[in-house]
């Protein structure tokens, strides 16, 4: 890693990121890459998140889907764990809860080829200030 | 074209699964199932309304839809793209209907400010926190402004510390910054103890940065150059991000030894802490660091003065600090402009207890607790009646119906005589005992009492034991008087937080519920029906058939009779397990 020495270092990284950052923001990316998102906090973890990420890594692989599969922290929704935000090229994202092997394979087959949603959605009920 | 129907419990008990039979059943009579889908989704939180159709991608939000108003759903808006105007929500301010869900006031009742990267970012990746502004305010503090200008912002914003007491951050920078030592230290305090509260734990495990940036700005408006977080070893996946965050930091260089080419230098180290509630107490957590008993002392000095090693240290919360960067980026005149006059910004709360969506969420200050529970947590679990919230964990009181519609902030709260703690909120329903519920909360306080001083050692096991007593029948109407003297003399002269609040949720909850303490003490009833010693069990004599169901499960051989007659309990031998109530097939076993 090399340091950051100045402000105007930090903001050339900071643009940097934020094009890679940009795609699951806008979501208008470019190679229309599938965000996945896990949320790996310590509910989600304790419910069963970790395998479920596991299994959109392996899975995403094995099925020829170009997606980048990523955790994140605890989105609020600590009922309904393991949760798991999904965001299609061009789309707004979509939080789907309890999810499961069986599910995660629905969401793979059913959202993330067709772009139909399946069952398990939880509406965002918070805004994020940018 | 997607149907998104509401399939959470409230929606579901007015039959939404019967609107997605009839939407389905009409969209394939009409033949677009291949462009319109139904889909069942989680519950949208609206309850009130429910059930609850949303139409996307129009976000169109129909509410108190019915299985028959399928039909013109189908007809009208998804054939004619005309919204059905006597579905839609209408505002209860102007009285207008809206159309997309986004302008509804409720779904804008959340703004997250500290958890604003949780669930966005990952929290092991520098990059993804600097792509979100992630140490740009560090960046402008070093590079453009003066440690006073720094203080002045907080102060300005009017951020108040969110580890309970709600101290102006601002006020406490100052005051650490004006006493002269050669080294100064900046302390994260992520002792987090509250039975059910996990704010601070979701920040540090979604959001480490966020905190090592802030440190760094305590930092340099205070004149320290070490930053020391102390986090308790039961949080292994926050302690493990946040060495990662720190590895990261260091190596990009914005913690270390002149900063972004400045001569500010600052770095941060870990100290865990072994799980004891008294440490989140800022003077015994201090002498937990230095290696010594996690005990409190006396304040003044206070730590600002004299702190770690004797040395001023300013001592900040973690959801406090994860409000800096953001303050610093976008000003305090717009920080100032979310909560109330004296409690500014927003809180985290951690909602659980009895309570449908059991869950994390920031809220700006000066929301209801009805809004909180009703709305945002979707209401209270299986259809029950709302009782009371605890809030502000074990040192926090019980708040009632009566207080549903108070704006909360720091000081409505107190003066509602609970408080806003760290931010834990437990809801209960009328099945919660309330002398039960206190006892629960004082049998953890007097665990974690550090036995220092005398009315918190003494007398919390007293109230314990007063209390136990009453819950097993044997109280009397003096019994409540002490209890009520002996809270108010722990109240007065412990020497921490700890003991000065632990009598609270006594306290409160015989100001709110004196009627179920005196049904305990006269009637020997627990209304609630949770004290077992309480309860008592009896054969109704017309019902029983003489089974002897009942008398063959007794474990104590309480209940007697012959076959074919009705039997009886022998209320000295019983020890009321409830046996012979689970297992009569007659409904002849009564509970009182």
């Amino acid at each position: 890693m090399e340091k950051i020495k100045s402000l105007a270092d930090l903001r050339k990284i900071r643009e940097e990121a934020r094009e890679k950052l940009d795609l699951r923001v806008k979501g208008d990316n470019p190679e229309g890459l599938v965000q996945v998102k896990v949320a790996m906090a310590t509910c989600g973890i304790a419910s069963g998140a970790k395998p479920i990420m596991e299994f959109f890594v392996e899975e995403l692989d094995k099925r020829g889907i170009a997606a980048v599969v990523t955790q994140t922290g605890c989105m609020g929704y600590c009922y309904a764990e393991p949760t798991v935000e999904v965001q299609l090229p061009g789309r707004e994202p979509v939080v789907y809860g309890f999810v499961d092997r069986k599910r995660a394979d629905e969401i793979i087959e059913k959202y993330i080829k067709n772009g139909e949603l399946v069952e398990g959605i939880i509406p965002v009920n918070y805004e994020k200030i940018d | 074209m997607h149907l998104l129907v509401c399939g959470g419990t409230g929606c579901r008990a007015s039959e939404s699964s019967l609107i997605v039979e009839s939407l389905k059943r009409e969209i394939e009579e009409k033949g677009l199932s291949n462009e319109v889908q139904v889909i069942t989704t989680g519950c949208f939180g609206f309850c009130e309304k429910g059930p609850v159709v949303k139409v996307m991608p129009d976000n169109t939000f129909y509410v108190h839809v019915k299985p028959e108003d399928a039909a013109v759903i189908v007809a009208e808006h998804v054939i004619k793209g005309r919204p059905v105007h006597r579905l839609l929500y209408v505002d209860p301010v102007s009285k207008e209907a809206v159309n997309d869900s986004k302008h509804m006031g409720f779904y804008r009742k959340q703004i997250r400010i500290a958890l604003r990267n949780c669930g966005f970012i990952n929290p092991e990746n520098i990059d993804e926190y600097i792509a979100r502004d992630g140490y740009a305010a560090l960046g402008k503090c070093i590079g453009e402004l003066t440690a006073a200008d720094v203080i002045d912002i907080m102060k300005k914003s009017g951020l108040r510390g969110r580890g309970g007491a709600g101290f102006p951050t601002g006020l406490k920078w100052e005051i650490a910054s004006k006493n002269k030592a050669d080294q100064k230290y900046v302390v994260c305090n992520a002792d987090e103890g509250d039975p059910g509260a996990f704010m601070d734990r979701s920040v540090l495990e979604g959001d480490p940065h966020s905190v090592l940036e802030a440190m760094a700005i305590c930092g340099y408006a205070t004149g320290a150059s070490r930053g020391l977080i102390y986090i308790r070893a039961e949080y292994p996946l926050a302690i493990q991000r946040l060495k990662i965050a720190i590895d990261q930091a260091r190596g990009y260089g914005l913690l270390g030894q002149n900063i972004l080419g400045t001569s500010f230098s600052f770095d941060i180290e870990l100290r865990y802490g072994a799980g004891a509630f008294v440490c989140g107490e800022e003077t015994a957590l201090i002498h937990s660091m230095e290696g010594q008993r996690g005990e409190p002392t006396n304040k003044p000095p206070f730590p600002a003065e004299s702190g770690f090693l004797g040395l001023p240290t300013n001592v900040n919360n973690v959801e406090t600090f994860a409000n800096v960067p953001v303050i610093i980026n976008k000003g305090w005149e717009w920080f100032s402009s979310i909560g109330t006059e004296k409690s500014k910004g927003t809180k985290v709360f951690a909602l659980a207890g009895k309570i449908n969506n059991v869950g994390l969420i920031e809220v700006p200050m000066g929301i209801t607790l009805r809004e909180i529970i009703f709305e945002i947590g979707g209401g209270i679990k299986n259809g029950k009646k709302f009782k009371a919230v605890q809030t502000g964990g074990p040192s926090g009181g019980c708040l009632t119906e009566e207080h549903l519609d108070t704006p909360i902030d720091f000081d409505n709260l107190v003066a509602a005589g609970s408080m806003m703690g760290s931010g834990g909120m437990i809801v209960m329903d009328e099945d919660d005992c309330m002398v039960s519920i206190a006892k629960f909360f004082l049998e953890f306080t007097v665990e974690e009492s550090c036995g220092k001083c005398a009315p918190c050692r003494i007398g919390n096991k007293r109230l314990h034991e007063l209390l136990t007593h009453i819950t097993k029948g044997n109280g009397t109407m003096a019994d409540l008087d002490r209890l009520r003297n002996m809270c108010n003399v722990i109240k007065d002269t412990s020497l921490c937080g700890l003991g000065q609040t632990s009598p609270n949720p006594v306290l409160s909850t015989m100001n709110n519920f004196w009627d179920e303490y005196v049904a305990h003490v006269t009637e020997k009833r627990c209304p609630a029906g949770q004290c077992r010693d309480l309860m008592k069990y009896s054969i109704i004599v017309d019902k029983c058939v003489g089974c002897t169901a009942c008398a063959r499960a007794c474990p104590v051989n309480a209940i007697t009779g012959e076959r074919k007659e009705p039997h009886f309990i022998d209320q000295d031998k019983c020890i009321k397990c409830g046996a012979c109530f689970e297992k009569c097939k007659f409904g002849a076993v009564l509970i009182n």
